[in-house]
């Protein structure tokens, strides 16, 4: 019998994998419009806490999230969800089994009021209301009110909400604190921070100070690749060589705002 | 004074007719992004089927009337849920080909009609009341634009309580507004495809019967004719817009009737409103402003 020819295994640095992680990704390609956005991308989301996935804009953050979820087309690789594929399932049923999605730029629905927003993320009969009440209050306020008609930040709690209002095996949060005042990305952080008790959650986000705040492990995407993960992104973060190589910026006091 | 009236009148029921075929086309194409050309073989296949109806119920009778009315519904909407599920979801997101088969079953609809009940309008007749005209302020109003009017405003009202109150309206506007969003929250959205097509179907079949009697006649050309005009008022209303689709039908019919009573140029006078609102206001009268990306 001869011996099978070992595949040059993807560059992932250790750390890349979990025990028993919630979601698995391997080579996973995906494309828009014919263009490859996701160019073989591996990568493990461990099953507690917070995940960063980090990189430069434009490097394929939000197309992974997208090519995860089904939103957009994906052209190989496989996707589990503890354990179960799901790669080849439609978003409805990828989200049904319990991927909780916080798009970038919110998304929340203009025309329908706040209540409304809600009461469409709703997928069973047991929303979790009470969860989603205490924890966004100013949104009970505004029940009635045209979802359009919220600031940036009021925005944004509606789309968290909407993600935590079912119970998810993990969420997955594309730029929260986008465009979002000092005060208010506190607020988000405060969130995701408490949501992280109950489920993991994979999070991109461009705020560093964020992220530290966050995030326990971060993978790092560069030209449509994993080109680092780690277990602690805080060690990450202090090491200027790699945040400078990877993310392009240097971790001075001018992102320490916030 | 009569004169104006009348023709106010008369405008306000063209626009209920072209109501009830412009609330379809604007709810399908904002939720599916699909211009369904097919619309108008909905709307006469209820015609065609709603007269032979009444006709066997007996024309002059409110009970042949009401009930060609019901089978005109039922047949629109059977005809429009059919198509979504036998010729359009199996090319989902595929728009191109997906207005490219509602061209060709409209094609094919209109010839099969013609070889059933020939090419020849039918000239068609209803209750005795409705041949009838009522005086209004000196101006003698046919009674049947009252019924189109009176019916054309019990439709606006359940389709706008439909979409308020219940869970599918719901996930209708959502799904108008952001369709992948609603996929993103585990709906399946497919579902309200078939309903909205249903819906849409419902009311062309009911606009057929409608129509019918405000022209006197069917054939197997009414669809066609009204489409044009439907899709004129749908884009004027803003795609997606059922309100938009509700007041540039009656801005449309009224506008219509008076331009041809004293210029004979109602076609034409559409068509520059139509270019108008194009010019200033692209996204339509009430339409969403485009998507920037």
């Amino acid at each position: 019998m001869s011996t099978t020819v070992q595949r040059t295994p993807a560059p992932v640095p250790a750390g890349g994998t979990h025990p028993a992680p919630v979601l698995s990704v391997r080579n996973l390609k995906a494309s828009i419009g014919g263009q490859q956005v996701v160019e073989d991308v591996t990568f493990s989301v461990p099953a507690t806490g917070i995940t960063a996935l980090l990189g430069r804009n434009g490097v394929g953050k939000t197309s992974t999230i997208k090519a995860i979820l089904g939103l957009i087309h994906r052209d190989a690789g496989t996707v589990e969800l503890q354990g179960q594929p799901i790669q080849a399932l439609p978003t409805h049923r990828i989200v049904q089994r319990g991927v909780g999605y916080v798009p970038e730029d919110r998304e929340v629905f203009a025309g329908l009021s706040v209540a409304e927003n809600l009461r469409l993320s709703e997928r069973d009969d047991h929303p979790r209301r009470e969860l989603v009440e205490s924890l966004f209050p100013d949104l009970v306020k505004r029940a009635q009110q045209a979802a359009g008609s919220l600031s940036g930040g009021q925005q944004q709690m509606v789309s968290l909400a909407r993600a935590l209002m079912n119970e998810n095996r993990v969420l997955l949060v594309d730029e929260p604190t986008k465009g979002l005042a000092p005060k208010i990305v506190g607020e988000v952080a405060d969130a995701l921070e408490e949501a992280a008790k109950t489920v993991p959650i994979l999070l991109v986000e461009q705020n560093l100070a964020v992220v530290r705040q966050l995030a326990a492990g971060a993978i790092v995407l560069s030209d449509g690749h994993v080109v680092h993960t780690t277990d602690s992104a805080t060690s990450f973060l202090e090491d200027d060589t790699l945040v400078t190589r990877h993310l392009g910026v240097g971790t001075g006091p001018a992102h320490e705002g916030a | 004074m009569d004169t104006i009236l009348l023709l106010l009148v008369t405008g306000i029921g063209l626009g209920a007719v072209y109501f009830l075929v412009a609330s379809g086309l604007s709810l399908i194409y904002g939720l599916m992004g699909v211009l369904n050309f097919a619309h108008g073989a909905f709307l006469t296949l209820g015609a065609l089927i709603g007269w032979e109806t009444a006709r066997v119920m007996g024309a002059d009778s409110w009970g042949g009337f009401a009930l060609s009315l019901l089978v005109g519904c039922l047949v629109g909407a059977l005809l429009a849920a059919l198509t979504e599920f036998v010729l359009i979801r199996p090319l989902y997101e595929r728009h191109i080909e997906q207005v490219l088969v509602t061209v060709g079953l409209n094609l094919a609809a209109i010839a099969l009609f013609e070889g059933i009940w020939g090419t020849d309008p039918v000239f068609i007749q209803g209750p005795t009341w409705m041949g009838m005209t009522t005086n209004i302020l000196g101006a003698q109003v046919p009674n049947h634009l009252f019924i189109t009017i009176l019916i054309a405003g019990l439709v606006l009202a359940g389709m706008v309580l439909f979409l308020k109150r219940t869970r599918y309206g719901m996930i209708i506007r959502a799904g108008v507004e952001n369709r992948s969003m609603v996929t993103a929250l585990g709906i399946d959205v497919r579902r309200a495809f078939t309903l909205v097509f249903t819906i849409g179907g419902a009311a062309a079949g009911i606009g057929g019967v409608l129509a019918s009697h405000y022209f006197g006649y069917v054939s197997p050309l009414l669809g066609g004719s009204l489409l044009i005009f439907a899709f004129i008022v749908t884009v004027i209303g803003g795609l997606g817009s059922l309100a938009g689709a509700a007041v540039a039908s009656v801005l449309v019919g009224v506008l219509q009737q008076f331009a041809n009573y004293f210029w004979s140029i109602g076609d034409f006078v559409v068509v520059i409103l139509l270019a108008v609102v194009l010019l200033t206001r692209p996204s339509g009268l009430m339409g969403r402003k485009v998507a920037t990306a």
